[in-house]
C-alpha cells in the first residue's frame, strides 16, 4: 500500500506524540485524577507540619541530629514529602494504562500499523510530566510553608534530575501493575506500596529511631538513599554514597518496570 | 471443505483476486478447540457473512485474522499477507470494528477522528479534511464536539466505524455491528456497508442476525462447534432444507385431529393445537386448503405461512440434539 511506504521512518517517534497529546488531553480535560494526585502529598505536608510537626520535630531535633542548628520539622520533613508527590503519579499511572486495556480503543490500536510501544510510551510520559508538575507545586508550597533550602542552582537541579529518575522509574514500575491487573479498580491499589515505602524509610523521621529489624529494612530500601541525597542536596547535610546507590536503584527499577510492562503489553487480549 | 463441494458452490469458478485465505485454521484455549480447522476463500469487493451463535468461535476467527491474538495452525493470508509473520502489512489493510466500541470516551467525536487521522500520517491538512467529511457522511457533524458519553448507540457505532474509515482500509472487519442497536440505526449500518462495498471494499461481517447477513452478504458461512458447517450463497443454504409450509391452529382437539387424518402424515403439536401442512405457499393451494376447512366444517383459529428463510437453515444446522424448540420458535413468524 503505498501510503505504507510514505510513511515516516520515526514512526515511534512520531505515534508516542500523538499518544502523549491524548494522554495529555484527557489529563486536562478531566483533571480529577490529576488533582488527587496533587492532593495526597499536599495533605501529607499540611499533616506532617501543621499537625505532627511540633512533636515530631522535638523527636527528631535539629534536622535529625544530622544538620545542627536552629532548624524546623519542615526543613527535615520537606525533602521525603517532595518525594512523595513523585510516588503519587504512581496511582494515576496504574489506573489510566488498566483503564485504557479494559476499553475497546486498544483492541483498535492493536489492529493498527502503529508502533506498538507508543501506547505505553504515551502513557508514561504524559504521567511523568504530570508528576513533575505536582513535585514543583509540592516544593513551591512546602517554601511558601516555611521550608529554607541552602541549595546552590546547580544542587537545585541535581533536585530535579535525580526526581525526574525516580518518577519516571516508579512511572514504568507502576505501568506494568496497570497491566497485570484485570480491572482499573485492582489498579488503584496495586501501587500502594510504591507509595507506602517512603513511611519506612527516612522521610517522616531518621531510621535510627526505629527498631532493629525495621532499621535494617529502611536503611536498605531504595527510598532512604533517594531521601538523604535529596536532604544534602537540599540542606547541606551528609550524602556519603547515597547519591549512587540512589541512581543506580533509579535505573535499575526502571529497566524492571520498562521489561516487565512490554512483557505484559505483548501479552495476547484476553478473551 | 473438498474440492468437489468447493466447485459445487461455485468457488472456484470466479478468478478475482482474494481478500482472505484461510487453510486448515486452527484456535485452541487449551483443552478447548474454539476453531477446528477452518477454510476460507474470501474474493475482493464482496460481503463474507460469518454466521454463529454465541460462543461459536465467530469473535476469535476477527481476532486471529486482524493479527490480535494467533492461530495455533493453519494458513492465512489478508490482503496477501501471512498475519503471523507480516502482521504490519496486514494491519495497513485491514479496519476492525469490533463488538465492543472501540472509541475514546474521553474525546469528542472529531477528535477521535483527528486522533486516527494522526495515528495514519495523513498531515493536519488533510486529516482535518477526512474528519469533516466522515463527520457529513455519518451524520455526526452536530455532535462531532461532543463525547462519545452523550451519544446513542447508533452514533457510537457510526463514529466506531468512521474511525475505522480513516485509514481507508481495503478490508474492513465487523464484528456483530449491529448487536443491541434499534431497527433504523441497523438499517443505516446495512447501508454504510452496502456503501462500503460498493466502494471497493470487502467485509468481512459477523453476526447472528440471518436477515443481516441475507440482506448483505454475498456469501454466508455458518460456523457451529469449531467448524464450517455450511458455506454458499443465500439461496445456496436456503435450498438445503426441505420447502416452506402452511401451519394451522385449531381452537379445540377434535378440529386438530379431523385435519390430521385427513391431511396424513403431516407434524402435528397436540400442546399447541397446531399443524404443518407442507405447502409451496401458492394462492392456488391455499384456496383448496380454505376451501377443504369449509366443507369439512373444520374451524381453525389461525393459518400462516411459512417459506423457508436463513433462521430454518441456521437452525437446522446449528440445532443441538435435544433442543426440539428451535424449530418450534421459527415457525412463529408469518411470512405472507
Amino acid at each position: 500500500m503505498s501510503s505504507t511506504l510514505s510513511r515516516p521512518l520515526s514512526r515511534p517517534l512520531s505515534d508516542s506524540m500523538t499518544m502523549l497529546r491524548r494522554n495529555l488531553r484527557h489529563a486536562l480535560r478531566y483533571p480529577a485524577m490529576s488533582i488527587s494526585v496533587l492532593a495526597m502529598p499536599i495533605v501529607m505536608l499540611l499533616l506532617f507540619v501543621y499537625v505532627f510537626g511540633g512533636a515530631l520535630g522535638t523527636g527528631v531535633g535539629p534536622m535529625g541530629g544530622a544538620g545542627g542548628g536552629d532548624t524546623d520539622y519542615i526543613d527535615y520533613a520537606a525533602p521525603g514529602i517532595i518525594l512523595m508527590a513523585a510516588t503519587s503519579g504512581s496511582l494515576a499511572m496504574a489506573v489510566a494504562i488498566s483503564v485504557d486495556m479494559t476499553a475497546g480503543i486498544i483492541n483498535r490500536f492493536r489492529t493498527m500499523a502503529i508502533s506498538r510501544s507508543s501506547v505505553l510510551i504515551g502513557h508514561v510520559v504524559g504521567c511523568v510530566l504530570q508528576t513533575l508538575v505536582a513535585i514543583a507545586l509540592v516544593t513551591g508550597l512546602a517554601l511558601a510553608m516555611g521550608f529554607r533550602p541552602n541549595a546552590t542552582a546547580v544542587e537545585w537541579l541535581a533536585v530535579f534530575g535525580l526526581l525526574t529518575l525516580v518518577t519516571i522509574a516508579l512511572t514504568w514500575l507502576s505501568a506494568a501493575m496497570g497491566l497485570v491487573c484485570r480491572s482499573p479498580e485492582t489498579a488503584s491499589n496495586a501501587p500502594m506500596p510504591l507509595q507506602f515505602l517512603p513511611f519506612l524509610g527516612s522521610a517522616i523521621v531518621p531510621t535510627d529511631s526505629m527498631p532493629t529489624g525495621l532499621r535494617w529494612f529502611a536503611e536498605y530500601q531504595p527510598y532512604t538513599p533517594i531521601i538523604e541525597t535529596l536532604r544534602g542536596l537540599l540542606m547541606g547535610t551528609e550524602i556519603g554514597n547515597s547519591g549512587v546507590i540512589a541512581v543506580a536503584w533509579c535505573v535499575g527499577l526502571t529497566l524492571v518496570g520498562f521489561l516487565w510492562a512490554r512483557a505484559m503489553f505483548k501479552r495476547e487480549p484476553r478473551h | 471443505m473438498n474440492p468437489a463441494a468447493r466447485t459445487l458452490l461455485g468457488m472456484t469458478t470466479s478468478r478475482s483476486p482474494r481478500a482472505i485465505t484461510a487453510t486448515g485454521l486452527r484456535k485452541a484455549y487449551g483443552e478447548q478447540v474454539v476453531l477446528d480447522g477452518i477454510d476460507l476463500d474470501i474474493a475482493e469487493g464482496t460481503v463474507f457473512s460469518l454466521l454463529g451463535p454465541n460462543g461459536a468461535g465467530k469473535t476469535t476467527m476477527v481476532q486471529i485474522l486482524s493479527t490480535l491474538i494467533g492461530a495455533d495452525g493453519g494458513d492465512i493470508r489478508v490482503a496477501g499477507h501471512d498475519p503471523a509473520k507480516d502482521p504490519d502489512a496486514v494491519r495497513s489493510a485491514i479496519g476492525v470494528t469490533g463488538q465492543f466500541s472501540a472509541v475514546d470516551h474521553l474525546l469528542t467525536g472529531e477528535e477521535n477522528l483527528l486522533l486516527m487521522a494522526d495515528l495514519n500520517y495523513l498531515g493536519r491538512r488533510e486529516g482535518r479534511r477526512r474528519a469533516a467529511e466522515l463527520l457529513e457522511r455519518f451524520d455526526l457533524v452536530d455532535a462531532a464536539k461532543r463525547t462519545p458519553a452523550t451519544y446513542s448507540g447508533g452514533m457510537q457505532r457510526r463514529l466506531d466505524i468512521a474511525m475505522t474509515l480513516v485509514g481507508q482500509p481495503r478490508i474492513i472487519f465487523l464484528d456483530e455491528p449491529t448487536s443491541g442497536l434499534d431497527p433504523r440505526s441497523r438499517h443505516t449500518m446495512w447501508q454504510i456497508v452496502r456503501d462500503l462495498v460498493a466502494g471497493g471494499v470487502t467485509v468481512f461481517l459477523t453476526t447472528q442476525y440471518l436477515d443481516e447477513a441475507d440482506q448483505l452478504a454475498d456469501r454466508i458461512a455458518v460456523l457451529n462447534g469449531g467448524k464450517l458447517v455450511a458455506e454458499g450463497t443465500a439461496e445456496e443454504l436456503k435450498r438445503r432444507i426441505p420447502g416452506g409450509h402452511v401451519r394451522l391452529r385449531f381452537a379445540v382437539p377434535g378440529d386438530l385431529e379431523r385435519a390430521a387424518r385427513a391431511f396424513g402424515e403431516v407434524s402435528r403439536d397436540d400442546e399447541a393445537l397446531t399443524l404443518q401442512v407442507p405447502s409451496d405457499g401458492s394462492v392456488r393451494e391455499l384456496r383448496s386448503l380454505l376451501d377443504w376447512l369449509d366443507a369439512e366444517s373444520v374451524d381453525a383459529e389461525e393459518l400462516s405461512v411459512h417459506t423457508p428463510d436463513l433462521d430454518d437453515v441456521f437452525f437446522a444446522l446449528t440445532e443441538k440434539p435435544g433442543n426440539p424448540t428451535a424449530q418450534v420458535t421459527t415457525a412463529q413468524k408469518v411470512n405472507a
